[in-house]
């Protein structure tokens, strides 16, 4: 099987991009592929934990948690994060933290490289 | 593996999104991401830009002087500071009515050796074919 690394940039709320994001990374590891997701730009929301789930916005931590639960590795930019009032303390649990070479490097290994453009 | 080509290409205009400092940044994070890799492996991105994307290389940016933040400019030369090849497309910039004298040709007062290329949309599509990975900005 094959090892796919998604690029995320959009923001949770505004565009039902980042869903796109999660629902790929979930058929893709549907079909046995190891998925790795970089958060960075605007999708670095999603390292916020203990947000509240109204129908009205996309809410995400718990598809989320239950992919990094399969095998799925999620790296938010540290960045990008902290620029945002989101800190070590605040990032969900089993989530990583590193700066933007983390992405780089993955894309060396990784068989294919899906970068999903923010706003 | 060896080294892995990447082209980042960015296609929107400077400060409106956040997009072209993004794609800046994280080309510029080739430089230090061996650290995560294995021996003998390495990236080598370029950085070209298309579209209202061109304007991102206008020089005599004033960023910091009206938003207190680093400018695009800033980025581009840094990328040509550590060797990192800058591309414009020459037929958006002609659609822009922009002349090779009003982009950032070089970065000598940084120190730097390599120039900006201008290069038709023939040769950009010909590298988007020859890369590893393409990252559109």
């Amino acid at each position: 099987m094959g090892e796919l690394t998604l690029g995320v940039f959009p923001s949770l709320v505004g565009s039902m991009s980042l869903d796109f994001a999660f629902k790929l990374a979930e058929a893709g590891m549907a079909k046995g592929h190891k998925v790795n997701m970089w958060l960075s730009g605007n999708a670095v929301m999603m390292a916020k934990k203990g947000q509240k789930a109204f129908k009205d916005y996309s809410h995400l931590e718990k598809r989320m948690k239950e992919l990094m639960g399969k095998g799925m590795e999620v790296t938010v930019c540290e960045a990008c994060a902290e620029a945002r009032g989101y800190h070590k303390e605040d990032t969900p649990e089993g989530m990583k933290r590193a700066s933007m070479d983390w992405y780089l490097a993955k894309t060396v290994k990784t068989d294919r490289l899906l970068h999903i453009g923010g706003e | 593996m060896g080294a892995v080509k990447l082209l980042f290409v960015v296609q929107r205009p400077p400060y409106k999104s956040e997009n072209p400092r993004l794609a800046l940044t994280h080309a510029i994070a080739s430089q230090t991401a061996e650290i995560y890799m294995d021996e003998g492996d390495s990236v080598v991105p370029t950085m070209v830009f298309v579209g209202d994307g061109v304007l991102n290389a206008v020089k005599n940016q004033q960023a910091m002087k009206l938003y207190g933040v680093t400018t695009t400019e800033n980025h581009i030369k840094s990328c040509l500071l550590i060797d990192l090849p800058v591309w414009v497309c020459k037929e958006d910039m002609e659609r822009l009515g922009l002349k090779e004298d009003q982009i950032i040709t070089d970065a000598e007062d940084m120190g730097a050796e390599l120039k900006t290329k201008f290069v038709s949309y023939a040769d950009i599509q010909k590298e988007m074919e020859s890369v590893k990975h393409l990252l559109f900005f």
